[in-house]
């Protein structure tokens, strides 16, 4: 059955209250079971062995003496794994990526693995595995691996979006080119012109939670997989496909997830736990020690980026032009692509051309980092942007402002803005009593803006109703923020009864229909909207009971406030069904009573948000404080603005950390040297003040509810935010993220002197 | 591997007995040993806290003790906070305040929160934030666990 | 690995003395346990020192306080004595790591697991802190400053461990303090580590120790830094030359904590803060 995904507004009875999460209390009392807290009867422990050279032939992989030692099950490397990717590059480089095969490609590069018996024998048994590699020239640098000069990683990378396709090859995957106007003649309008670079550094999602797995493969082709995951749907489809496995078969269960903000999105360890557990044939549990995650799951891009903007003395941004260099790892991916995407979108500027160059460096496989690819690119042009502001001599908000992005404008990269809510957010910080609060010496304050898209996809989910009313529904999204509140209060307020009659899970790969990763903040918009059509079906089948029950036509039923209604002069003597009393019959009237809903959930909406930033910095040392914070953001309609505020501020946390001290640092030898959360630097509590948040609500035409995906925007204004802050702390701009002490004494120093 | 050496201790009062290697820390002898699976493994290296624990009253991380240091001591985990049924206070307001997302670090955060009310009922927020900078935590941003351990030490003040 | 609980120093020695494998000290385990977990050591042999007479007590002397090897970070935060004797070795022993970290970690494990950025180092030479050592046959006190000789190495013999740790009593108007420079506001490694204390006479510093950590192989005194404020009031040239004196003293690497030059740099930016904090506790 067709249904009608228009926003239709409303008075809502339960969506938009803070109700507690129904996993709440499994997650204090230490009940809650995450990946590594899974184990089966007769489970083995796998290990992996990784390359400690960034680039290298793998000559070869002597295991003998490690398959003699006792406690050892089954060793793999890549002939375990065979191709069966059929042409699909991208599968291949996953594959590729899972485990090494004939050469390795960082620091970290999985090439082999051992199952045993307990976790002392596994380690023996990888320092008794014999790896022979052949050093080969690396290059972690994205703008050094765009040289000539450059180690090449694939010979058969030949440039895409380059006219004409280079003959030889290089570490340059794609150009891409978007915008729109005529930026010369944009430049000529203008009264002052500003270009700057910037560089930021790769960072980690830096979620609490290794990566775990439980994996049990049966000799007729039947498997198991207890996974933290983002998406255990795209993990049974993956982890089959590399295996060999028919999908069906193959049961993907998602334990609760300690975090995954992207990281989680994508298989390392997965395909390897089950290729042990085949050849072992046992259960294999292989959980990622914290140095392994750093080094070898995936990291955001590190970016070399210039700008160019010019203005006129106004305000009017006439052009705006993007040079943006992002490295995917090993591997190639889109990320300058995304970039380029996102760049100037939260602007309306008539000339505007965004290039971006993705390239391949000896690093892990890039994966997606919240917001991915838009940190990097706000910072450069939000940074820019307060350039421009002071050199006009006009309010940074107010630049903004002059330029901001409305319904009708079109994007960069293509399509026209329908309602959205940058402007409003603009606006909501001008007058925000933040803006107002006096600094202190040494203080500054700082505003920038982000943009990020959001995704529907593929969502399915099923509702049923049980005989004493109390209702189960089954979603497919892994729950990463607080989801299965908002769906049991999308359930109940469609169907119209209590909250707590409501009862949420996540369905394993059996048990429900293809569902997309829990990605592009499309969690509780795409669920959401599954679950109000699989409650409208719902509501239909309640209603011809209720019409059966009354033996009166089905037309003369209504559903109202959790009842059916006879409606018409006839039926008026007919008192209400609730939906109790309706359950409580089913079996006599037709059977189970449920709703099902399987979607590709369209007309995602865009979501925005403007933040502002204080900081004190020491003149002394370089080091800066944050000492006040507040998120501004656009999110359509807030269905538990307790979940929403949490995402506003987790996301802007980990967009301070990245603008202040995350950073992977590599040393000339191409190793990582701070795989670990004592020298990879995320804040901690005392480094942090409150975030005060501002929900703001402008409804996305293309949902029921309005509803916008929050969880990611947030990352991206905190480096620009942080950046304009220190600059009007201390009258130095910094272009390379992160702003640590040592970079900001330097470009004191540097002010000093100059 | 090394011969298992038998550990009686005290975990949340209950008398409990289990064998361990040397080499072990007490927070994979609890995970695995015990199977009390709410300490976990961050980072097993004392950077994140998330495997904290309390031994003889003493808020530490259960990856850098050795789990036959347990034997004849007292141990205490996120899961003996609840009494009969009834959640802690800090439990309560945690859920209350939505100060947990993905809940990973909750555990560890309860324990060393406890611990601090314990010998501070009244901390102010700088040292609130400075007791537990040794747990990480990456979705919330700290700002709802602070409030909800502010809340949490009224409801106990209040009930004295 | 085996793991012994001997109830005397003289035990613990024996063991040090007899084991022809590798045999490690357990106290804390903070330093210990991060290197099992990371494949750095492979003991055949660890020794808790945690049960030995008197490990975990403070005690009051008349000399002034002898502090067991075995008491962790919290135990120095909480006596009262103690912090008012000695507030810069306290509190810098109570830098190290969080509060969970503070509930295992000691004086003597941060002294002997010798990282030149050890936060209790600076302080502890700065109040003229002893060592004192069993070993099979001897025993024997040592300043604390000689105890490191490298990173990672100190000057024990094989069958010789950590005690207690000594701290005079100290004279009327002295005051020490320290600061170290991190970039986040906890649970980072010492960049840069400063201690100070001053004994004042008529308004006057009398005399003065000044230990610099983490910007040398081992944390050290610096006799120039001293001099440089011996006799004055620590006016602002006062400062200026002590300043210069611990920058001039630094020979730091490069790594992913801190470069050469940086650190330098701020050697002398925290000398100055602290030897202001020492004076102040110092009655000045």
């Amino acid at each position: 059955m067709a249904h009608d995904n228009r926003y239709v507004d409303k008075d809502y009875k339960v969506v938009g209250s803070r109700y507690t999460r129904p996993d709440g209390i499994d997650k204090v009392t230490g009940k809650a079971r995450y990946g590594a807290d899974a184990s089966a009867p007769g489970g083995l422990v796998g290990r992996v062995l990784r390359s400690p050279h960034p680039h290298a032939k793998i000559l070869k992989i002597d295991t003998a003496k490690a398959e003699k030692l006792q406690g050892v099950k089954a060793i793999i490397t890549c002939t375990d794994l065979p191709d069966l990717t059929n042409g699909d590059q991208g599968m291949a480089h996953i594959l590729e990526n899972c485990m090494a095969r004939g050469r390795a490609l960082y620091d970290g590069h999985a090439v082999a693995a051992v199952a045993a018996v307990d976790e002392q024998i596994a380690a023996k048994a990888l320092k008794l595995i014999d790896v022979k590699y052949k050093k080969l020239p690396h290059v972690t640098d994205v703008d050094d691996a765009m040289r000539p000069d450059a180690p090449v990683l694939h010979e058969n990378m030949f440039t895409r979006g380059v006219e004409p396709t280079p003959t030889a090859p290089s570490n340059i995957s794609a150009r891409t080119q978007m915008g729109y106007g005529d930026v010369d003649a944009g430049f000529a309008e203008a009264d002052v012109i500003v270009e700057r670079s910037y560089k930021t550094e790769q960072t980690h999602q830096g979620y609490i939670e290794p990566h775990a797995c439980l994996a049990s493969v049966n000799p007729d082709g039947t498997a198991e997989l207890w996974v933290t995951t983002q998406g255990h749907f795209s993990f049974r489809n993956v982890c089959a496909t590399l295996l060999g496995l028919d999908m069906a078969k193959l049961k993907v269960t998602s334990s609760e997830i300690g975090g995954g903000f992207g990281g989680k999105t994508h298989v390392w360890a997965e395909p390897v736990a089950l290729a042990l557990s085949r050849k072992a044939n046992r259960p294999v549990k292989l959980v990622m020690s914290r140095e392994e995650v750093f080094r070898a799951s995936g990291p955001t891009s590190s970016t070399s980026i210039d700008i160019k903007m010019g203005a006129k003395k106004d305000g009017t941004i006439t052009a705006a032009v993007a040079e943006m260099r992002y490295q995917g790892g090993a591997f190639p991916g889109t990320w300058a692509m995304l970039g380029c995407m996102t760049a100037f979108a939260c602007y309306d500027i008539r000339n505007n051309r965004s290039i971006g160059w993705d390239v391949v460096v000896n690093r892990p496989k890039v994966a997606a980092y919240r917001a991915p690819s838009a940190p990097m690119a706000a910072f450069a042009v939000e940074s820019t942007i307060d350039v421009i502001a002071k050199e006009i001599g006009q309010s940074p908000i107010d630049v903004r402002l002059k330029n901001v992005a409305r319904e009708g404008t079109q994007a960069p990269y293509g399509p026209t803005y329908g309602p959205i809510g940058i402007e409003n957010t603009l606006e909501a910080v001008k007058s925000h009593p933040h803006m107002r609060a006096k600094l202190k010496k040494n203080q500054g304050r700082g505003v920038a803006c982000g943009f990020w898209f959001n995704i529907g996809g593929q969502t399915c989910v099923d509702l049923n109703i049980g005989v004493d009313g109390t209702v189960n529904l089954n979603v497919g999204t892994v729950d990463v923020g607080g989801a299965r509140s908002s769906m049991a209060m999308i359930a109940a307020e469609e169907l119209g009864i209590a909250y707590d009659d409501v009862k949420v899970s996540i369905g394993d790969t059996a048990s429900l229909g293809h569902n997309d990763t829990t990605e592009g903040s499309r969690g509780t918009f795409s669920s959401g909207m599954a679950t109000i059509f699989a409650a409208r079906d719902a509501i239909g089948v309640l209603k011809q009971r209720a019409a059966s029950m009354w033996g009166i036509p089905l037309e003369d039923v209504e559903w109202q406030g959790g009842q059916a209604i006879a409606t018409g002069d006839m039926h008026s003597n007919l008192p209400a069904l609730t939906l109790k009393e309706i359950a409580a019959k089913a079996g006599r009237t037709g059977g189970p009573i449920a709703g099902h809903n399987e979607i590709v959930a369209d007309g995602a909406g865009m979501g925005f948000a403007s933040h502002i930033c204080d900081v004190e910095v020491d003149p002394e040392t370089g080091r800066s404080q944050v000492v006040r914070y507040t998120v501004v953001q656009d999110a359509g309609k807030a269905i538990n603005p307790d979940y929403v505020e949490g995402q506003f501020q987790g996301a802007a946390a980990q967009g301070i950390g990245w603008a202040l001290n995350e950073e992977y640092i590599y040393g000339d030898d191409g190793r990582l040297q701070n795989a670990g959360f004592l020298d990879y630097r995320i804040p901690v509590c005392s480094d942090m003040p409150f975030i005060d948040t501002q929900i703001l609500e402008v409804p996305n035409p293309n949902h029921p509810y309005g509803i916008r995906g929050v969880g990611e925007t947030s990352i991206v204004p905190p480096l620009g935010a942080v950046g304009n802050a220190i600059a009007d702390a201390t009258g130095v701009r910094m272009t390379h993220a992160p702003m640590s002490p040592p970079r900001v004494l330097s470009a004191l120093d540097a002010r000093d002197a100059g | 591997m090394s011969k298992a050496t038998l550990v009686s201790t005290f975990v949340n009062g209950d008398a409990v007995q289990f064998a361990c290697p040397t080499e072990e820390s007490l927070m994979t002898a609890l995970r695995d040993r015990v199977g009390l699976t709410g300490v976990k493994e961050g980072c097993g290296t004392g950077d994140c806290g998330a495997c904290s624990v309390t031994l003889d009253g003493q808020l530490v991380c259960s990856c850098l003790v050795l789990g036959v240091e347990a034997d004849g001591r007292e141990v205490e985990t996120v899961e003996g906070m609840a009494q009969q049924g009834q959640l802690h206070p800090l439990q309560e307001q945690f859920i209350e305040h939505a100060a947990l997302q993905c809940g990973i670090c909750t555990p560890g955060f309860l324990v060393a929160a406890k611990a601090l009310l314990e010998r501070n009922p009244n901390p102010d927020e700088t040292e609130i934030r400075y007791a537990l900078a040794g747990n990480l935590c990456r979705c919330t941003g700290y700002d709802k666990i602070v409030r909800a351990v502010q809340a949490a030490a009224k409801q106990m003040r209040s009930r004295r | 690995m085996r793991y012994e609980k001997p109830t005397s120093a003289k035990k613990a020695a024996d063991l040090l003395a007899q084991e022809k494998g590798a045999a490690f000290l357990l106290a804390g385990g903070t330093d210990l346990l991060v290197k099992l977990k990371m494949g750095m050591v492979e003991p055949d042999l660890v020794i808790d020192i945690k049960h030995i007479a008197n490990a975990n007590e403070i005690q009051i002397t008349p000399k002034g306080f002898r502090v067991g090897a075995a008491v962790p970070g919290a135990r120095l935060a909480e006596h009262t004595a103690l912090k008012k004797a000695w507030p810069g070795v306290v509190e810098a022993a109570n830098l190290i790591g969080s509060d969970q970290i503070q509930g295992r970690c000691t004086l003597a494990g941060n002294l002997c697991n010798a990282s030149p950025a050890a936060d209790s180092v600076p302080a502890m030479i700065a109040a003229g802190a002893k060592a004192v050592i069993v070993g099979a046959k001897k025993r024997r006190t040592l300043a604390v400053e000689k105890i490191a000789l490298g990173p990672g190495q100190t000057c024990l013999e094989k069958d010789e461990l950590i005690e207690s740790i000594t701290l005079p009593k100290p004279a009327p108007r002295t005051g020490d303090a320290y600061l170290r420079f991190i970039p986040r506001t906890e649970m980072d490694i010492a960049v840069v580590g400063v201690a100070v204390c001053v004994t004042l006479a008529r308004g006057r510093i009398k005399s003065a120790r000044v230990a610099l950590g983490a910007v040398a192989p081992t944390a050290m005194l610096v006799p120039a830094a001293a001099r440089a404020i011996v006799g004055t009031r620590l006016e602002d040239d006062a400062l200026e030359k002590l300043a210069r004196a611990c920058s001039a003293a630094c020979s730091p690497i490069d790594d992913k904590r801190g470069t050469i030059e940086y650190r330098t740099r701020l050697a002398g930016v925290l000398a100055k803060r602290v030897a202001k904090i020492a004076f102040a506790r110092a009655g000045g």
